[in-house]
């Protein structure tokens, strides 16, 4: 899509986790809502969190940071359930906090270095820079499509 | 959808109805192969066949045309006694019958027709009729005769210029009868309107142990043919307003002013899957029928569902407030709980279909099996007036499909290996449906040579499910055709045996909230068992706590429930537990453990046991740490796409908005030796 219409803006929605800055495509995410507790899944991988109440629909919470190796959130009331739709389906992904919306250019974002370190494993799609802050842009295909195998 | 265009809807109604008239005929046709038919059956299969050309000759359908009119010379011919109807004669109609189902459907759809077995259907069919040549021009094929009830006209005839006949259905609810109101001087009042038939409905009546003596089985069917207008008519019933279920529909005669778009009223005798008899409806002629997009009713049921939670929240917030139990707030919403129970049971009842249509589409599955390897097999059906819930019936086409293929294919011999062992000739396959105790079973069975125990464990060791050594009962051996990647037949036919085993159809069930069992005699045949919930939606369950989270165990299994004294529970080796009740002992599940949301405890001191029996009568008990509340839950279901977790069917909102799950306790019991030893290695580590 980038090389028919490359001045074309895209909008992302950062947030942090632990120290770092990461961004999704706004055009996926449908809601961003407090934390609530989650209600856990028996036996499930460390980083579905459960399941929770959004408005009669039974959502499941992945905690971002665990999925992408990092150290998990914990549990503050500063931490937000980012809402995504993929397909026909929702998930939550629990962040640390939203800090921004920004505005970008295809352009902007800079394809990962070929020694791209291998704990991400290609869930980061580029690299972008604003204001100085480094900021992961996700593939949210490859958080969403690589759980269900971690899952299964 | 492409609503824009008329003529897409109309042609939307046409399918609608083409599905019911092949309702009609297939029922037409199993009548005269059973020999329960009477002079009018022909006819209706005749009538049947031939609307199906007369619509498809409207829409241009050129191949449907061609088809039904020579499936209809043939009709007509056995119709005017020149062709004497002979099983041979019945089995083409039926080949008939399912490739017109075919054209239909694939008009529909906008596919491409089957050539091939039209082109040999065609040949037969002629060659019934001899060279009767096609007489009838398309002129007269695209010309849709409109059924006219004779009794209907005669009354219109009768009947001054400006009356209408009105079909009114009345079905009183238990409150009309609280209050006072009596059917019998709506009755009165309605004679005095004009000419008035009455017809009381009893097919809802249960058998005497099932009735609910405050619950109302019996509506009435009135026919009333008056000069006053719709609206004089309902003011009749306004004072019972509200308390009864009414539902006025004028007859669509000529000039009938009054008819409702949205409603089609459906009076043709041929269409009443209902009923149980069949023939005494077709003399009475009808009960009105309204066609409701499912989108709507599937609204209605989320609606209804929400309704459902936000009461609980409402009955949970008053408990928090502590008023007393006999406030007015308390017993108001008592009445709103039962208020809101008797609305979910009938918006359920909407999604209630017989199961008829399935059953329809085995029975062409079973044709089709058997002719494919070559056997004479007979399906005998009974029950299809059981009513269950509409998703699950499609959810269930595919698994019974293969269960019936597989019957065919593997459970029934060949008709000499048959005779060799003084059975007729002719297999036969049995499906049938029935409620029990507040759930549905399907049984499929055959009485073929049942499952060969021996070659079962064997295949099951050659592929590794089973260490050599095994001792295992007949019935755990059946139960190995569950496995995954499990074929018995060692040459895969096209029939059976592609790659899909016994363990796609237990997965589909299990989905569907049902079991499934295996009962199996050498030589007298097999029989499989489903037991299905009545419906998707709601649930009777019991509420527990278990390690600080709140689960719902489904009240149907549940026998009884107590709390464990120091002796009652034994441990018979680390990590496992029976439990010693009155006739003997069953084993303990710790329910904390066995979903890992705790180590295994110490004691089960204190602690309440539930004790479940499954379907197949095993008895287990589950040890949880509080029984909260027993209530009917909203059933949500689990997004599997990222996680299914073992033991969850799915999960429900409590009254404080938080999520509790739904367990599938069969499925706890099958993971809990694995998931207890892999905790407990956990735990030591």
């Amino acid at each position: 899509m980038s090389e028919a219409d490359t001045a074309k803006p895209i909008e992302l929605l950062a947030f942090k986790l632990g120290d770092h800055e990461y961004a999704l495509d706004i055009m996926n995410v449908r809601e961003i809502r407090g934390w609530t507790r989650a209600t856990p899944m028996p036996l499930a991988p460390s980083f579905m969190r459960g399941v929770i109440n959004l408005r009669g629909t039974v959502l499941p919470v992945m905690d971002l940071a665990e999925r992408l190796g990092l150290p998990k959130c914990g549990q503050s009331d500063r931490n937000v359930i980012i809402v995504i739709k993929h397909g026909e389906g929702m998930t939550g992904l629990l962040v640390g906090a939203v800090s921004d919306i920004v505005a970008l250019n295809e352009e902007d974002m800079q394809a990962l270095p070929d020694a791209a370190p291998s704990d991400g494993s290609g869930v980061i799609r580029s690299l972008t820079l604003i204001e100085d802050r480094i900021i992961r842009v996700l593939d949210l295909t490859q958080i969403l499509v690589r759980a269900e195998s971690d899952a299964a | 959808m492409t609503s824009s265009d008329p003529m897409a809807e109309i042609r939307a109604s046409f399918f609608v109805e083409c599905e019911e008239l092949l309702e009609a005929l297939q029922d037409g046709l199993r009548e005269l192969d059973e020999g329960t038919d009477d002079g009018e059956t022909i006819h209706v299969v005749f009538r049947a066949v031939h609307s199906i050309k007369g619509g498809a000759g409207a829409f241009g359908f050129e191949s449907m045309v061609q088809f039904a009119h020579q499936y209809e010379t043939v009709l007509h011919a056995v119709r005017s006694g020149e062709i004497a109807i002979e099983p041979d004669l019945l089995n083409l109609f039926f080949r008939a019958t399912d490739h017109l189902s075919d054209l239909v459907r694939t008009h529909r759809d906008g596919l491409d027709p089957p050539k091939t077995e039209r082109a040999a259907l065609l040949g037969e069919l002629e060659a019934k009729t001899g060279s009767v040549p096609h007489v009838e021009t398309v002129e007269e094929i695209a010309f849709e005769p409109i059924k006219v009830d004779v009794a209907q006209t005669v009354m219109c005839e009768d009947a001054p210029t400006n009356a209408l006949t009105y079909d009114i259905v009345f079905a009183p609810e238990p409150e009309a009868f609280e209050t006072e109101h009596d059917v019998a001087a709506y009755l009165t009042v309605l004679s005095g309107l004009g000419e008035l038939e009455v017809h009381c409905d009893t097919s809802r009546l249960p058998t005497l142990n099932q009735l609910v003596p405050q619950t109302v089985y019996l509506s009435w069917l009135f026919t009333l043919t008056t000069e006053f207008s719709q609206s004089e008519i309902v003011s009749v019933f306004e004072s019972i307003d509200g308390a009864c279920d009414l539902q006025i529909s004028a007859r669509s005669h000529v000039n009938a002013p009054e008819i409702t778009p949205t409603l089609s009223v459906d009076r043709s005798p041929i269409q009443q899957p209902r009923k149980t008899d069949q023939r005494a409806v077709r003399s009475v002629t009808s009960k009105a029928v309204v066609r409701v997009d499912v989108d709507r009713i599937e609204r209605l049921v989320n609606l209804v569902g929400e309704l459902v939670i936000n009461q609980a929240m409402l009955s949970q917030s008053l408990v928090d407030v502590g008023l007393p139990p006999h406030s007015d707030a308390v017993n108001g919403l008592e009445e709103f709980q039962r208020l809101t129970r008797d609305i979910q049971d009938s918006v359920m009842m909407i999604r209630a279909q017989p199961v008829k249509s399935l059953f329809q589409r085995i029975a062409r599955i079973v044709r089709e099996a058997s002719a494919s390897v070559s056997k004479d097999v007979r399906l005998v059906t009974e029950g299809e007036t059981t009513e269950l819930d509409k998703t699950v019936i499609e959810r269930l086409a595919e698994p019974l499909t293969h269960m019936i293929r597989n019957a065919v294919d593997h459970g029934l011999e060949p008709a000499d290996a048959r005779t060799a062992v003084g059975k007729p000739a002719q297999g036969q396959v049995r499906l049938s449906a029935a409620h029990k105790s507040g759930r549905v079973v399907i049984n499929v069975s055959d009485d073929g040579r049942g499952i060969n125990r021996k070659k079962v464990r064997q295949i099951a060791i050659d592929k590794g499910l089973l260490p050599r050594d095994a001792t295992l009962t007949d019935a755990e051996i059946d139960n190995l055709l569950f496995l995954p990647g499990f074929s018995t037949a060692s040459d895969v036919s096209d029939l059976s045996g592609r790659g899909v085993g016994m363990d796609v159809v237990r997965t589909a069930i299990h989905g569907l909230g049902g079991r499934i069992t295996i009962n199996s005699t050498p030589n007298i045949g097999t029989s499989f068992s489903i037991s299905l919930p009545l419906t998707l939606a709601v649930l009777d369950g019991m509420v527990v706590a278990v390690a600080g989270e709140t689960l719902v165990v489904p009240l149907n299994v549940v026998t009884e429930a107590f709390t464990l004294s120091e002796t009652a529970a034994e441990q018979v080796q680390p990590g496992r537990f029976v439990l010693r009740v009155r006739d003997g002992f069953v084993p303990l599940f710790d329910l904390g453990a066995a979903l890992g949301y705790r180590p295994p405890c110490d004691t089960f001191i204190n602690r309440v046991a539930l004790l479940l029996t499954f379907d197949d009568k095993t008895r287990v008990a589950l040890v949880v740490d509080e029984i909260q509340d027993q209530r009917q839950v909203v059933i949500k279901g689990l997004d599997d796409s990222h996680y299914r977790a073992p033991g969850i069917a799915a999960a429900t909102i409590l009254g404080d908005g938080q999520i509790a799950l739904i367990l599938d306790p069969a499925d706890i019991v099958a993971n809990a030796p694995k998931t207890q030893a892999r905790e407990r290695v956990m735990v030591e580590a």
